[in-house]
């Protein structure tokens, strides 16, 4: 049972931690290199079309991923019981 | 104005449809509300599609359908975090809590501070900050319903806020959270359409119009604007304007104000205020002068992030602020957890989420559309303060005739579904909290205490009229991360966590989180480091919950309930695995 709760644990950091980097290293690069806010990409700057549009199909797939990989791991678990 | 005076009826009818559909639909499943049970999670036999839009319609409250958008037109680029972290925050809720939590099989979160802890105490201080957290997003949604009805038609401010009020407590007070499931999945959809047909025709008929975008410099009236004022309004004059004034006015120092009668008046640089009732007529391109509490991002720094929108001292420690309420934030709204007990099991609640994310995506590519269309037809609305109302002008404005009066009855058809949805969700939470805790727990104390959930915030927004929506939201985020968010992460994940830790974490956050939110609303001002940190307080408030929550609890080893290693493995054990054995 502690496996399988550091298991799920690791996996919920983990991608908290990947979806916190990417997203949180979004205002840090703007910061840094202000020139990317400028450009534009298929007719928006580049800071609209990322956080407009583009987050919420990355965000669904974390999302999905994240459903799948903890599923996998209690049906492991359930196997381990059986 | 006019043009506002003839699609009353549209308006009204609108109105009528929403609040006659909601009863309806509350009043279909009323035979199937028997036991408590059924009242406060709909006895957990929801299915995944039916509660995920049932989650969705729940969450997308006024901030969502009007704060969103009128913030875009003020500061552009930033308030995209807004949505952004509006949905950002299910992603959180379901990779640290949301199976766990269904499988607690507890019906609120007071109820799971007890299993876990073992203590009546940190229930208490657990069923007051659902109250305080539950009142303090109610409060917006009642403030956005009387500034919706008044817009469309022409009533008193309260009359909003009554109907939203009387509505919510007929619907929750006799069907209970079963009644509301279904009333909640249809407001989803009916949200979602509410902003997705209108900006098809916006969109037409802005490339019609040439497809313009929001200009270099500071916004500008894009054709002769006529605007009245109808309370008295101090805005501020950024370069100099002519305007033809009927009505009275001064500089904002004097105390007599100049009557007009129509005359051409040439406004210097500064503050000037207008008596209610004037109006003021600009011509095309006159740069637009704002009202005194709105500090509105020009050209360059609306398009680009971390301008310093709103007159923020610190931009990138804001944005950092924001995105941390808002993703932690979720987790700990009560009306929000309540819908995860509704699901079979966890694998389900996981799924569940899955498709709210779904469904939040594409509902949040909306507002920024309308926010970014505002900016160009409605500035206006700078002038006035009222930003909250550009999703409701955008359709009279840029589409016009009959079928602009259409479009303008479907979204505030939409936006009253969202004050609806939110309140009911929020009023059968804190109403959950009063009738266990405080009253008896039977269906009759539920019904009083759903008056008395409903009845204390709407008496608060007649003394908040002019809050901006999104805001106040955001500082409900603030509080639900400081407190709920390190008692579920902690109290799911770590055995160590004990009774008097969780007090301490839960006061000390939720504490310090409520007071820099009372400092900012109370209009402490927002000047250098320390109006930064008052006004968006999460990036120190959650960091000191959690640690106090830690140290506490490993400086009190021995109050670890000895129930820990069960109450572990019903929240983590897959029900797979369970059925089993």
């Amino acid at each position: 049972m502690r496996s399988l709760i550091r298991l799920q644990l690791r996996l919920a950091v983990g991608v908290c931690l990947v979806f916190a980097l990417l997203l949180g290293g979004l205002p840090l690069l703007l910061t840094v290199q202000p020139q990317l806010a400028g450009v534009e990409a298929l007719g928006l700057p580049l800071p609209w079309l990322l956080l407009g549009v583009l987050i919420y199909p990355v965000l669904l797939a974390a999302a999905w991923f994240y459903v799948r990989q903890a599923e996998r791991n209690e049906g492991d678990f359930a196997d381990l019981l059986r | 104005m006019a043009g506002l005076v003839s699609s009353t009826a549209y308006g009204v009818l609108a109105l009528g449809l929403v609040i006659a559909a909601t009863l309806l639909i509350g009043t279909f499943a009323l035979p199937l509300s028997r036991t408590t049970s059924d009242f406060y999670v709909a006895s957990r036999s929801v299915s995944p599609a039916w509660n995920a839009s049932a989650i969705g319609g729940e969450y997308l409250s006024a901030a969502s359908f009007l704060g969103v958008a009128g913030l875009i037109l003020a500061f552009g680029a930033d308030m995209l975090w807004f949505p952004v972290g509006y949905t950002a925050g299910y992603l959180v809720l379901l990779v640290l809590v949301a199976a766990p939590l269904r499988r607690s099989a507890t019906y609120t979160l007071p109820d799971f501070a007890e299993l876990r802890t073992e203590s009546r105490t940190v229930r208490v201080v657990a069923g007051a900050l659902v109250v305080t957290i539950g009142w303090l997003y109610l409060l917006p949604q009642l403030v956005g319903a009387g500034l919706t009805v008044a817009l469309t038609t022409g009533a008193p401010r309260w009359v909003g806020g009554v109907l939203v009020a009387l509505v919510v407590v007929v619907s929750v007070a006799t069907g209970g959270m079963r009644s509301i499931t279904f009333v909640q999945a249809f407001q989803y959809w009916l949200k979602l359409t509410a902003l997705a047909v209108p900006v098809l025709f916006l969109v037409l008929a802005w490339q019609a119009d040439g497809g313009p975008t929001p200009g270099a410099g500071p916004p500008t009236f894009r054709e002769r604007t006529s605007v009245e004022l109808t309370q008295a309004t101090t805005f501020v004059v950024r370069a100099p304007v002519a305007m033809r004034v009927t009505g009275a006015l001064r500089r904002a120092s004097r105390t007599t104000s100049t009557p007009y009668a129509g005359e051409v008046v040439d406004l210097a640089v500064g503050r000037w205020r207008a008596d209610a009732g004037t109006r003021l007529t600009f011509q095309a391109g006159a740069v637009v002068p704002h009202a005194q509490r709105l500090q509105p991002t020009d050209g360059e720094d609306w398009v680009q992030p971390l301008s310093g929108a709103g007159g923020r001292d610190h931009p990138l420690y804001a944005t950092y602020s924001l995105i941390l309420a808002l993703f932690f934030g979720t987790m700990g709204l009560p009306h929000v957890l309540v819908r995860f007990y509704t699901n079979p099991d966890g694998r389900t609640a996981r799924r569940t989420t899955l498709v709210v994310l779904g469904l939040l995506g594409l509902f949040y590519l909306l507002p920024t559309v309308y926010g970014a269309l505002a900016r160009i037809y409605t500035p206006d609305l700078l002038l006035t303060g009222r930003t909250d109302t550009a999703v409701l002008l955008l359709p009279e404005r840029l589409v016009g005739g009959t079928g602009g009066q259409l479009l303008t009855a479907l979204v505030t058809a939409g936006a009253f579904a969202a004050f609806l949805s939110t309140s009911s969700g929020l009023t059968v939470s804190v109403a959950g909290v009063l009738s266990q805790d405080v009253l008896r727990g039977s269906v009759r104390d539920f019904r009083l205490a759903v008056a008395l959930a409903v009845g204390v915030p709407f008496l608060l927004s007649l003394l908040a009229t002019s809050l901006p929506v999104a805001d106040v939201v955001g500082l409900a985020f603030a509080v639900a991360a400081s407190s709920f968010c390190p008692l579920l992460v902690l109290g799911i994940w770590w055995r160590g966590l004990t009774d008097v830790g969780a007090v301490a974490g839960l006061l000390t956050g939720g504490g310090l989180a409520t007071l820099a939110v009372s400092a900012t609303l109370a209009g402490v001002d927002r000047d250098g480091w320390s109006g930064a940190l008052l006004a968006q307080p999460a990036a120190w408030t959650v960091p000191v919950a959690f640690a106090v929550m830690v140290v506490v609890s490993l400086r009190t080893p021995s109050r670890v309930p000895a129930s820990v290693g069960q109450v572990m493995v019903r929240l983590h054990a897959p029900e797979s695995a369970l059925v089993q054995r």
